[in-house]
């Protein structure tokens, strides 16, 4: 019984340091009821902190299945545009965030047993406190027989037990906890940073490819009225063209080649490889001289 | 035998049933040993199966101390690992 027999000395031992420090039984009795009120405490915190904690997953999953969607429509308007390029782009994000629900549903998973578990936990905390608020008083009234001395010590080794137990619990409940804020966190920078999120946004660069494209097509039928609205009138030219064409046209100039391999004058030092780092500076990166 | 499932309660083991756990236990053990993550939460789903199967749920107002303590279900092995090394006895992990 290796295992259960040193985790169950473990869990005993834990919060029997902190109950040890009375010296009279009955004190220890009272010690032990007020910590219990207190652990009460911690757990339905506890539970709250966990409700939260899942509630900020299930926002965020909210975030990112809202992104996925706009995702989606955003490829396809890319393959009507024919920019499969834009398309692919797109479809690969969602698969981004396909990956990130997938964990977020494992986390998910876990604060929701635990948090089912911490509930449980209260609810049996909650009995355990009622019991032991009757039972130690029974005991102190009774502390006199030697018998008591014995139930008095078993009552604080199981509340004990108990307690760590509890402690325990929120311990992993925190951790847990953390793990998630952990994630959520870089979700939201993901989130922030637009790269899923803001794809209407102006910030988006499929979105301005998309609206490029849509643009450009918007003023190539326009071109295309245009023209065909000119087409009678030959000779109207427009006299901005020239101006661009003539801004745009750089002489192009020749850059002469100098071939002049000269003799560098001998110093009498070696020009061609650098000596190399002396070692006394090859963990300092700065400040050689 | 009272034994502890941590996070869970206690249950309350004949003999017999304690003597199914003794086996357990030292699988319990070896996978705790060889550090194998998947061994481990088979062995210990067996465990908590067996006490759960075979043991008689204590009331949560009763207030004794357990002879054996389980893991809560679900514990990792690197969880249950440093749970372990908390009563500040010597290590027994392997090298890795």
């Amino acid at each position: 019984m290796s295992v259960m027999k040193r985790l169950s000395g473990i869990v005993q031992a834990k919060a029997n340091k902190v109950l040890d420090r009375a010296e009279d039984p009955r004190e220890t009795l009272d010690l032990s009821y007020e910590k219990q009120l207190e652990q009460l405490q911690q757990v339905r915190k506890g539970v709250a902190d966990v409700a939260t904690a899942r509630k900020r997953i299930e926002l965020q999953a909210q975030q990112l299945q809202a992104s996925a969607t706009k995702l989606q429509e955003q490829a396809r308007q890319a393959l009507a545009q024919n920019r499969e390029d834009l398309a692919r782009e797109a479809l690969g994000r969602r698969a981004g965030i396909a990956g990130q629900l997938d964990g977020l549903k494992t986390q998910h998973e876990q604060l929701v047993s635990q948090e089912e578990r911490l509930v449980a936990t209260t609810q049996q905390l909650q009995a355990r406190v009622e019991a032991f608020r009757t039972q130690k008083e029974t005991l102190k009234a009774s502390y006199t027989a030697a018998q008591a001395q014995t139930k008095i010590g078993e009552a604080v080794s199981g509340i004990s037990e108990s307690m760590s137990d509890t402690g325990l619990a929120m311990e992993r409940a925190q951790e847990k906890i953390a793990n998630m804020q952990a994630r959520a966190g870089a979700v939201d920078e993901l989130l922030a940073s637009g790269a899923l999120n803001d794809l209407t946004g102006s910030s988006d660069p499929l979105q301005a490819e998309l609206d490029k494209g849509s643009r450009s097509s918007q003023v190539d039928l326009e071109l295309a009225q245009l023209k065909a609205q000119a087409a009678p009138a030959v000779g109207a030219g427009v006299p901005a063209t020239g101006e661009l064409a003539a801004a745009s046209s750089t002489p192009p100039s020749e850059v002469e080649d100098a071939d002049g391999s000269e003799e560098e004058p001998v110093t009498g030092e070696p020009v061609a490889p650098p000596a190399p780092p002396p070692d006394l500076f090859s963990l300092d990166t700065g400040g050689a001289s | 035998m009272i034994v502890r499932v941590l996070e869970e309660g206690q249950y309350e083991l004949d003999d017999a049933g304690s003597a199914r756990l003794d086996t357990l236990d030292s699988v319990l053990e070896d996978a705790l040993r060889t550090g194998d993550e998947d061994t481990f939460a088979a062995a210990l789903d067996a465990v908590i199966g067996e006490v759960r199967a075979s043991g008689r749920r204590l009331d949560p107002s009763a207030i004794v101390p357990s002879d054996l303590a389980l893991p809560a279900p679900g514990a990792t092995l690197a969880e249950v690992r440093s749970l372990l090394l908390d009563d500040g006895a010597a290590p027994d992990e392997p090298a890795s």
